[in-house]
């Protein structure tokens, strides 16, 4: 029987990689994903927790959480496609009209 | 010793693909290693016996997401990303960010206790099936975040419309 904690390692790995991902890189299509990638993290946690306390809610959240992840993908992909129609970039620091 | 074997497959599987996925400087790339990294995601969740969730998973995200992140690489039509530079000026602060994130956690882990068990223990989903065990809790319990959700949905269909329209941004 694998422990508990060996997922929550694992999430709490996947996690970090999200946000270095996320921090790191220039391109807001990969930042987008990096999101994904935390949110998907999570969902193993959530899973791995449901299975092992032997209760059904955590896996009612992960339903929830892809619904999220759902709806944020659209809306940044949208903002993405819309801000490509401006600006014609998709790097983050091409992007310094709100700098003071 | 077999289980251990499974899990340690999909750890280092994942977490290598993580890593991919993360420093390839073609997003398309991104996105094709991340369709495998989904499918062992999937994986992961029938080895702790959630078939829905695992379902849902390809169908959601290796079928939906994934193909919505597909078309709008194709939409923007990026040429010169495969020359730009990769990471920000700072990339090692960010790294270090994300390293301090896991040495928290791992600090943390040896004193986790695990709480008592609910009632769902695996004979009980099993006798009733793991989506119908789901779906009670789900139409019974969680039927107001259930109608949130939707309303969620909802609007980000009237956003994603209302953002990608031609000449709404003059």
């Amino acid at each position: 029987m694998v422990p508990l904690n060996w997922y929550i390692g694992l999430s709490a790995v996947i996690f970090s990689l999200g946000i270095i991902g996320f921090l790191i890189r220039r391109n807001i299509l990969i930042m987008l994903m990096s999101v994904e990638l935390m949110l998907n993290a999570v969902n193993i946690c959530l899973v791995a927790c449901s299975h092992y306390l032997q209760d059904l809610r955590g896996q009612v959240l992960v339903v929830f959480i892809i619904t999220v992840a759902a709806a944020e993908a659209a809306i940044g992909l949208a903002i993405l496609v819309s801000l490509f129609r401006n600006k014609a970039t998709v790097h983050t620091d091409a992007l310094t009209e709100m700098k003071g | 010793m077999l289980s251990k074997l499974f899990f340690g497959y999909f750890a280092v599987v994942l977490v290598t693909l993580s890593i991919v996925i993360i420093t390839r400087k073609n997003p398309v790339h991104s996105v094709l290693w991340m369709l495998v990294m989904f499918f062992h995601i999937a994986g992961l969740y029938l080895f702790l016996n959630a078939e829905f969730l695992a379902a849902v998973q390809l169908i959601l995200y290796a079928g939906a997401i994934l193909v919505l992140f597909l078309f709008v690489i194709m939409m923007l039509n990026i040429k010169e990303e495969v020359t730009a530079k990769r990471f920000i000026g700072c990339w090692p602060a960010g790294a270090a960010l994300g390293v301090l994130f896991v040495v928290m956690v791992a600090s943390t882990l040896p004193v986790f206790q695990q709480g008592p068990p609910g009632p769902f223990s695996i004979e009980a989903i099993k006798s009733a099936t793991h989506a119908k065990a789901l779906g009670t809790l789900l139409y019974a319990e969680y039927l107001f975040p259930f109608e949130i959700a939707s309303l969620i949905l909802l609007i980000a269909i009237v956003g994603a419309v209302v953002l990608a329209k031609k000449g709404s941004n003059e």
